[in-house]
């Protein structure tokens, strides 16, 4: 008889928040299997979307997650023009790629937040989301929102970048670029984070491999693969990065990686900051003929993918969505084995969980909720109007 | 024409190649070659699998396979087609992980049954009542040609 015994992280998970359910099969402290039990909060979008039409999916993909929230209906929109054949201008692809690489940023500095929070590391948390925040304004000024920036639909993008925006976006840039290289310093060289970080939860290249995983958790095993430069969308043939490789494969290797890519998205916004063409921000799109187009996009967690097939309705006959962590989170069952149960958690948000942080405001007074809902949203219109006016429309 | 493109073609001679675009290939094969497409592109050519889809077509189930060879950028979607009264495809989860779940998924969503899965139990409905034999993907085709008034 063996001393088996189960330990269970979830159906909601503690830390992450997040419904998913881990049950550990221990042997005294060492893991000697997991299984992972999904679906408690599926949403069936793959159902829904052939119901809407081609503009309506993006809205509804955005929603799919609040941190990758540019993500998918990108990787949908890149599918829709693959199928039908549309080239979106090129004012359109740099502005997407600027918001695509700001979404980077934004979620890795969380992730590094939340992997401070989970070994106990505070500092780290409120440090990077501190610095998360000039990132987030940025977003709020040029797309509306901190999160859901409803910026891409087929042929092209949904709003323009304003002269003077330019000049805020790089001031804020230098400001989180100056205080991330503070922060990855202070984590790369801190004693504490490395003897917890490293050799926990290794996944190894092979097993990268033959679990086909993605972004940082690929790269942090030596698995190279980044879509961004593999397969080229948008402006990404056009400005020069690096892709970040780690051959280690435990956590601190994919800390290291997601630290160090935010460099390289900085580098990537001031490009094409600099090299903004002039032009339409959209192509106008007909109709989409039967046929069927794949769109990939390089996620802050690695590629997601989309399929749409047409039929030549208004409406995609089939749309396949497959974010990275559906292949990251499979993969934890070998990086787990063989650690203690302390590591686990480490190890199991390790590939990068995600929930939407957008709920945010509540503004108390004496004790009091100043705000109401009702408020919000007038103060929201109060605002497009400002806006309207100053655009003239 | 491509390394892989001709390997698949000396393996398989029934193999259907259609360039959507330099980057974006389709094949069609056989069902019954499924598993030594797919070895080949995996094992031999490199390549990471993207995921698999799973379509309700009016010829019958059509399960798409996509695999990138991520040094050139490009898309091999191997199609293979089950008909409505037999919807079984071998299994690949025995050699390869990355697919383990997707099947899984396929077998909930659209009832298509791969033989030789080594762990077939639901992924995403294990925890709750929902009821076997209830295929929310598949389709009952009465989809009207447009519908503007949406």
């Amino acid at each position: 008889m063996s001393d088996r015994r189960i330990v269970p992280i979830g159906p909601y998970h503690p830390l992450q928040e997040e419904p998913e359910f881990f049950k550990l099969i221990v042997e005294g402290e060492t893991v000697v299997d997991l299984e992972i039990n999904l679906g408690y909060n599926h949403r069936g979008h793959e159902f829904i979307s052939p119901e809407l039409t081609y503009d309506q999916v993006p809205f509804l993909v955005e929603r799919i997650c609040g941190i990758c929230s540019n993500s998918h209906p990108l990787a949908f929109v890149l599918a829709v023009e693959d199928c039908a054949r549309i080239t979106p201008p090129p004012r359109a692809r740099f502005i997407r790629t600027i918001i695509h690489e700001l979404e980077r940023i934004h979620s890795h500095l969380l992730w590094v937040g939340l992997a401070g929070h989970f070994i106990g590391y505070n500092t780290v948390w409120m440090w990077a989301w501190r610095y998360r925040e000039h990132i987030l304004q940025v977003f709020e000024m040029i797309t509306g929102n901190r999160n859901h920036y409803a910026a891409n639909k087929p042929g092209g993008t949904r709003r323009d970048l304003m002269p003077d925006q330019i000049p805020q976006i790089l001031t804020a840039l230098d400001v989180a670029e100056k205080k991330t290289l503070m922060l990855t310093k202070a984590v790369l060289d801190d004693p504490v984070i490395r003897s917890r970080l490293e050799r926990v939860g290794v996944l190894t290249r092979e097993q990268a491999i033959a679990y086909s995983v993605l972004g940082p958790t690929a790269r942090g095993s030596g698995y190279d693969v980044d879509v961004r430069r593999d397969d080229p969308w948008d402006a990404y043939g056009e400005v020069p990065f690096n892709v970040i490789v780690c051959q280690e494969g435990d956590v601190f290797a994919k800390a290291k990686v997601r630290l160090l890519e935010i460099f390289e998205s900085v580098k990537i916004i001031r490009a094409c900051l600099e090299k903004l063409p002039d032009g339409p921000i959209e192509a106008r799109v007909e109709e989409i003929p039967p046929g069927e187009g794949i769109g990939r996009a390089e996620a802050p967690r690695g590629e997601v993918f989309h399929y749409v097939r047409s039929d030549g309705t208004n409406r995609p006959l089939r749309h396949k969505v497959r974010a990275p962590s559906y292949m990251n989170i499979a993969s934890n069952v070998v990086a787990v084995k063989g650690g203690s149960i302390a590591d686990a958690a480490l190890t199991l948000a390790a590939v990068d969980p995600c929930y939407c942080c957008t709920e945010r405001m509540a503004a108390f007074e004496d004790g009091r909720l100043t705000h109401t809902g009702k408020d919000l949203l007038r103060l929201s219109w109060q605002k497009t109007e400002r806006v309207r006016e100053k655009l003239g429309r | 024409m491509r390394e892989a493109e001709a390997g698949l073609k000396a393996l398989i001679p029934q193999a259907e190649v259609f360039e959507h675009n330099p980057r974006r290939l389709y094949i069609r094969i056989p069902r019954e070659r499924i598993a030594d497409a797919a070895k080949y592109l995996h094992r031999e050519r490199g390549m990471r699998l993207s995921i698999c889809t799973g379509i309700d077509t009016r010829e019958g189930f059509e399960v798409l396979y996509h695999f990138s060879e991520d040094g050139t950028g490009t898309m091999y979607t191997l199609k293979v087609l089950a008909p409505k009264d037999d919807p079984v495809i071998d299994s690949l989860a025995t050699w390869f992980p990355a697919v383990d779940w997707i099947e899984r998924e396929m077998t909930e969503l659209l009832g298509i049954e791969f033989r030789g899965h080594p762990n077939m139990k639901p992924l995403l409905t294990s925890d709750t009542d929902w009821e076997s034999g209830r295929y929310p993907l598949r389709r009952g085709y009465e989809r009207r040609t447009d519908d503007h008034e949406r």
